[in-house]
């Protein structure tokens, strides 16, 4: 028996901006793009995971309007859960994810564990922490 | 939300996003407020009504936060209070015992194993410090209680 992520959701305000960001700066394929009404689940994934697919939503596709506007806030407000990659070439990832004019919260640093990363605001204000991928 | 109530939130989530970044800069409430393109009295209410604290109380807290860290590592008290961005030692270690619950260097000499065995990240969440003693800073609660 093996067990694996198949989907992750990252909320967000406007998906067309988080398309520019997502597939765009990150590098990103989009992979599937569902409308239901006036909403969107936009899927994205890469061909270092093939199988994991990251559907994009806005706070109120599939919630009922007090559900959405309390999201909506919390995802403003930069504390809902943050999302984190990792990369063979982190200097370069930064660099492309920089010059996409995202909002930078920290330069690759060395972290006290040995682990290399940086960290972005996407455009609605979750927070993607980038890491440099382990020798194996 | 209309979109000017999420610009606005948006706003003052970038100057808390500076405050986590510059904390041991000399910051004030008129950088952080120009940050969010705020008045500094219109800034502080609207911050303490998103995030719980003013927009001082939350920049003292995270650089006591930061002082936590470098005390379990060994720094001195007044090295981890320069390091940190306070410039007094005094009222530093007054705003550290307010809201930790002991001195910094009480805090510094014991043992921090529990703390030691996390992920920095996962420590930088579960020892930050709440004022007023909260049960979310459970090191001190059961440090206290022992």
């Amino acid at each position: 028996m093996t067990i694996a992520l198949q989907f992750t959701n990252v909320t967000v305000t406007d998906v067309d901006e988080s398309i520019a960001f997502y597939r765009d700066a990150l590098g990103l394929e989009v992979q599937n793009d569902v409308s239901s009404g006036e909403h969107r689940w936009v899927t994205l994934g890469t061909p270092a995971q093939p199988g994991l697919g990251i559907v994009l939503s806005e706070p109120h596709a599939g919630r009922s309007q007090a559900d959405g506007d309390a999201m909506q806030e919390l995802l403003t407000k930069g504390v809902l859960p943050m999302l984190v990659f990792n990369t063979d070439d982190l200097d370069a990832t930064f660099e492309t994810v920089r010059a996409s004019g995202a909002e930078v919260l920290q330069e690759p640093i060395d972290m006290g564990w040995g682990q290399r990363d940086c960290a972005f605001r996407d455009p609605s204000g979750n927070m993607v922490r980038i890491a440099q991928a382990r020798a194996v | 939300m209309s979109p000017q109530e999420i610009e606005n939130l948006a706003h003052l989530r970038r100057a808390r996003d500076l405050i986590d970044r510059d904390y041991a800069k000399p910051l004030d409430v008129p950088t952080m407020a120009a940050k969010a393109f705020m008045s500094p009295a219109h800034f502080s209410r609207r911050f303490r009504a998103a995030y719980g604290e003013t927009p001082y109380s939350y920049l003292m807290t995270r650089r006591i936060e930061r002082a936590m860290a470098l005390l379990r590592a060994g720094t001195t008290v007044t090295d981890a209070c320069m390091a940190v961005g306070c410039t007094s030692l005094g009222s530093f270690s007054s705003r550290f015992a307010e809201i930790v619950g002991e001195t910094p260097s009480s805090y510094r000499s014991r043992a921090h194993d529990a703390v030691r065995a996390m992920p920095t990240c996962v420590a930088k969440a579960h020892t930050r410090p709440v004022k007023g003693g909260s049960s979310r800073n459970r090191e001190v609660r059961e440090n206290t209680a022992a």
